[in-house]
């Protein structure tokens, strides 16, 4: 039954949340629980079959998800429409910055390692 | 007349209960697939992009407030954070992967959160944004739950950070691909590094349609970049309102 694996997330979750409250770290609590989620399939070793299939299925739609955080772009239309070009400009330039920047790094650094292994 | 009031009736019964704009969210999402997979996958008919648009044409023709809006929405957002958890599978099934490229996998993330963050409050900066603006707009890169917590600590304004987190994943996902293409990135695992780092959640759900390894990448990207972004944001915004 898919419940229990359902509650496993949530379960690591709340794990994640109460220790963020608990220590004042800076870190998101579902981000802690993914931390620990991965722990406990490191500890056993693989993941159980009924898992894999409902989490599958939640990252399936895991775009549905960000539509009512993107909605509320409707309360900042007036802002946005005083300083468009600023922020217009600050999305695209550092969106195409990050991406080139980033996947130049990460290609150049595997690079490096693939050579310093054929190396040894 | 009798008839009238009573439609009335149902209309206000439904315009303040929940079920109308959680279910309202759900078709306006399975309508924008729809249209984007009958289009052939065009990247500029991201889904998350055409069902915002679709509610907030909706909700601005009905004169519907954001807030009622979201008390059906939230039961949708609140799997976000489930969702974010249930992330360490795809990380899981590609450990060994992972394990060989730790060192380059931190450097790109430490340098994507730097570059995110401090080109987009300097660019925004330059062209006269307000300082509210500068702080809510530095977590862009970071996934929503997180954005908003940073922004919160640090004085911005979380729902203007989550709406421009979104924005950020949808331009990303939308441009990311192609750019990644014309500067020679091909390798699938910094393809999916490059989106994670850029676009969050939005990014791995387009990396996921490239490659299960350049999603598991997109995933590890987000998650860590949430983590550096915490330690990295302070620090930029400190060195750039000088404080």
């Amino acid at each position: 039954m898919a419940l229990r694996f359902i509650a496993l997330l949530l379960v690591c979750q709340l794990a994640g949340e109460a220790f963020v409250l608990w220590t004042g770290l800076p870190v998101p609590g579902p981000v802690l629980g993914m931390a620990l989620l991965f722990a406990g399939l490191m500890l056993r070793g693989g993941v159980p079959e009924g898992l894999g299939r409902v989490v599958d299925t939640l990252l399936a739609h895991l775009s549905l998800l960000f539509v009512p955080a993107g909605v509320g772009v409707m309360l900042h239309i007036a802002m946005l429409r005083e300083e468009w070009l600023a922020v217009t400009a600050a999305l695209v330039l550092s969106t195409l910055l990050t991406l080139v920047v980033t996947g130049l790094v990460m290609t150049g650094l595997i690079r490096w390692l693939d050579s310093r292994q054929i190396g040894d | 007349m009798e008839s009238d009031r009573a439609l009335g009736d149902i209309w206000v019964y439904l315009s303040t209960s929940p079920l109308l704009h959680l279910t309202l969210t759900v078709l306006a999402y399975l309508a924008a697939d729809w249209l984007f997979q009958r289009s052939g996958r065009k990247a500029l008919l991201n889904p998350v992009l055409l069902a915002i648009l679709m509610l907030v044409t909706l909700l601005t023709l009905t004169g519907t407030r954001y807030e009622t809006y979201f008390a059906g929405a939230q039961f949708v957002h609140f799997m976000l954070g489930p969702a974010t958890v249930a992330l360490a599978i795809p990380l899981y099934r590609h450990l060994d992967l992972i394990r060989r490229l730790w060192l380059p996998i931190l450097v790109s993330i430490v340098t994507g959160a730097t570059v995110s963050a401090t080109s987009a409050v300097l660019i925004a900066q330059w062209l006269g944004a307000s300082r509210q603006t500068l702080i809510s707009l530095a977590p862009k890169s970071v996934t929503a739950p997180v954005a908003m917590g940073i922004t919160e600590k640090v004085g911005g304004l979380p729902s203007l950070t989550a709406a421009l987190v979104v924005l950020t994943g949808v331009l990303g996902a939308v441009i990311g691909p192609a750019v990644l293409a014309l500067v020679r990135v091909r390798d699938d695992r910094a393809r999916g590094l490059a989106l994670g780092v850029t676009s969050h959640g939005i990014g791995t759900a387009r990396a996921f349609q490239i490659s299960s390894l350049t999603g598991a990448f997109s995933a590890l990207a987000m998650g860590l970049m949430a983590l550096a972004s915490a330690f990295v944001l302070p620090a930029v915004l400190r060195w750039v309102f000088g404080g």
